[in-house]
């Protein structure tokens, strides 16, 4: 990709947007359409142009699988753990009426950290995915069968 | 401390493998994440058997997710039958985890087994989730998480044999198209009532009366969940699928995952559609009746023709799927104590022959029937607990197989329907031919010069043990296992007496 000018300034350009964008999206989710499912593909979407721009191999200097992984299994903790702290708090599992002091807020902040998690791990699976795609084993030989 | 943790138990019982599943990802080494993923199971177990103490008498749990009150938010609901069904699918993890540890690290390479442990987990999750969740949408979430980490497992077979990579596509497919005929049906339903909470559903279906759409929906679910739950002819993804899985797996799957399905069928059909829903009541009379009996002889006939132990298994697994339909078939209480007793027995009996199966895999590196020759001298407990389980299989008298067979028989006579029961015992027979296959190799066959096979390891032996040792005991002294089986159809029917029409 180093002829490709062009393409290399405009992707360089347009990366800072796009995860702006996705931040956007993953923390507005409350006052219009968005949310974490759709902020994790657009902050994926940075890493995977950067990859293909650039290359996987420097992508993945920035973000090894390992490290997808983990981000992966931390957005499930984050949900999860949402629901384990309201019940430490005295309701159900995911009840995030005692999370403040009113409803209304209690509402919205759990409503924010469970769809942080989604966005966490929504973001890390398509980049693992994207990266076991792009890496690809070596394909299967025919005796192996 | 503790009041908070009785107070959510439900919850518990399936956030726990749900949150112990991605820290076990980031575990790092293959035998942390077996450890902890054990710890784990003994934990699930030990709350399924609390809710099942708690229901024993009777009393239906019900735990409102997020505080959002029922038909609306989604509820889980514990009674006598799903409360059974948790103690059989959380006693396998518990059972199959510790025997597990050998054999995965035979079977599959050290840097991949942290992830396999993580979809063990994740399958145990969805499999809880489907059984303990009282909302009709909730169990296809389940019900997908569960199979797709199936899937998953089953591909991880593919270091032994790469056909294991196709065998697993093959059930995606199949499994896929069931999950969408599934929630069609839930949308059918919806579309009728407006609601998805199951006991919402069974009043509101009941109040609408019979339609067209009720009957699309009906047919819908009873196909999709028939493709789970290898349904004869719908059957066609398990036998490779339980071959090529790695042994571990193919004991856990067995033993619960078409179980469950049976449990998802049992609770539509009765606590949805109703007891006495006349169309119901006439599809499993000519359709589900002469399939279940078609299933108990054709598959044990493929049976005796195969070569491979585990796909032998596989094959009478779907016979005894066919068992269980029967009974749910009768419409009767003693059919529905059949089935849902053999849900229990047919778990302890396959799980134990797929163990004995990965103990031969781990000491003679085949699963091949040929390859069992004279092992009987070799391995003297691995095979002594395949006799056993044999015998249970068949249903030879002073074990759980006998039980099951004595109701559906009993089930049979008391609807004057003869020839069915001479047909059940007549299947038997057919299962006498293929165990005996195998015991004739073991015992009666010299080993081959030179062959080196040693006993399994304890770890493997004991759980297996285990599982022996709770088919003759639960085949000694029934009572437990028919009362809670016998409570659990009384509350069913009992769910469901409204007046149709």
């Amino acid at each position: 990709m180093e002829h490709h000018s062009v393409l290399r300034v405009v992707s360089k350009l347009l990366i800072p947007p796009i995860i702006l964008y996705a931040l956007y999206v993953q923390w507005h989710g409350d006052y219009g359409p968005g949310g974490g499912f759709q902020a994790g593909v657009l902050f994926a979407v940075a890493f995977i142009l950067y990859a293909l721009v650039f290359g996987i191999d420097s992508m993945m200097k920035v973000l090894p699988p390992r490290t997808a992984h983990i981000f992966a299994g931390a957005g499930v903790l984050i949900y999860a753990g949402t629901g384990i702290v309201t019940m430490l708090l005295g309701d159900a599992f995911l009840g995030y009426n005692a999370l403040a002091h009113d409803p209304v807020h209690a509402q919205e902040w759990g409503i924010l950290a469970v769809e942080f998690g989604v966005g966490v791990s929504v973001a890390a699976v398509m980049i693992a995915l994207f990266v076991a795609f792009a890496r690809h084993n070596p394909p299967l030989k025919d005796e192996d069968w | 401390m503790l009041a908070m943790i009785e107070a959510n138990l439900p919850a518990l019982q399936v956030v726990l493998p749900l949150i112990a599943a991605p820290l076990c990802a980031m575990l790092g080494t293959g035998r942390r994440a077996w450890a902890f993923a054990t710890l784990v199971s003994f934990v699930a177990f030990a709350i399924a058997i609390s809710l099942f103490i708690a229901t024993m008498g009777g009393t239906i749990i019900s735990y409102e997710m997020g505080g959002w009150a029922p038909p609306i938010g989604i509820e889980y609901r514990v009674d006598t039958l799903n409360a059974f069904v948790l103690v059989i699918v959380s006693g396998m993890a518990a059972l199959v985890l510790p025997y597990a540890r050998r054999i995965v690290d035979y079977e599959i390479p050290a840097e991949r087994q942290v992830l396999f442990y993580t979809a063990f987990l994740l399958c145990l999750t969805g499999l809880l989730g489907v059984t303990i969740t009282g909302d009709a949408f909730n169990v296809f979430v389940f019900l997908e998480i569960s199979s797709l980490s199936t899937y998953a497992l089953i591909a991880s077979g593919a270091w032994r044999n790469k056909r294991a990579l196709t065998a697993s596509y093959n059930y995606l497919i199949m499994g896929t198209i069931g999950a969408t005929f599934f929630v069609i049906g839930i949308g059918m339903l919806y579309m009728i009532t407006g609601t998805l909470n199951m006991a919402d559903l069974g009043e509101k279906i009941a109040a609408h009366g019979d339609s067209r759409t009720l009957r699309t929906g009906f047919v819908f679910i009873l196909i999709g969940i028939g493709l789970k739950l290898a349904m004869f002819p719908l059957h066609l993804w398990l036998p490779n699928a339980y071959t090529f899985a790695p042994s571990a797996v193919t004991a856990f799957v067995a033993a619960t995952a078409t179980k469950v399905a049976v449990y998802v069928l049992l609770r539509f059909m009765f606590t949805i559609f109703g007891f006495d829903y006349a169309f119901q009541a006439a599809t499993l009379e000519n359709v589900v009746l002469p399939l279940a009996i078609v299933a108990m002889f054709a598959a044990s006939l493929v049976a005796i023709f195969q070569d491979d132990l585990k796909r032998m298994l596989a094959y009478s697994s779907i016979a005894q799927i066919g068992y269980i339909l029967l009974g749910l078939a009768f419409l009767t209480h003693t059919g529905l104590t059949a089935s849902i007793v053999h849900l229990f027995n047919h778990a302890v009996t396959k799980g134990a022959l797929f163990m004995v199966a990965g103990c031969f895999i781990y000491a003679t590196g085949s699963s091949s029937i040929t390859s069992l020759r004279g092992i009987g001298r070799d391995m003297p407990w691995t095979t002594a607990a395949f006799v056993i389980s044999g015998f249970s299989l068949i249903g030879l008298p002073l074990t759980v197989g006998f039980i099951s067979k004595w109701y559906l028989v009993q089930a049979a006579i008391e609807l004057g329907w003869w020839p069915v029961a001479l047909l059940i015992m007549g299947s038997s027979l057919l299962a006498i031919v293929y165990i005996w296959r195998v015991v004739e190799q073991a015992y009666l066959q010299p080993a081959p010069e030179g062959a080196v096979r040693r006993e399994a390891p304890l770890s493997m032996l004991v759980p297996t043990w285990i599982l022996v040792g709770l088919s003759v005991w639960f085949g000694v002294s029934a009572t437990m296992t028919v009362g809670a089986a016998s409570r659990a159809a009384t509350s069913l029917i009992s769910s469901s007496q409204i007046m149709w029409q």
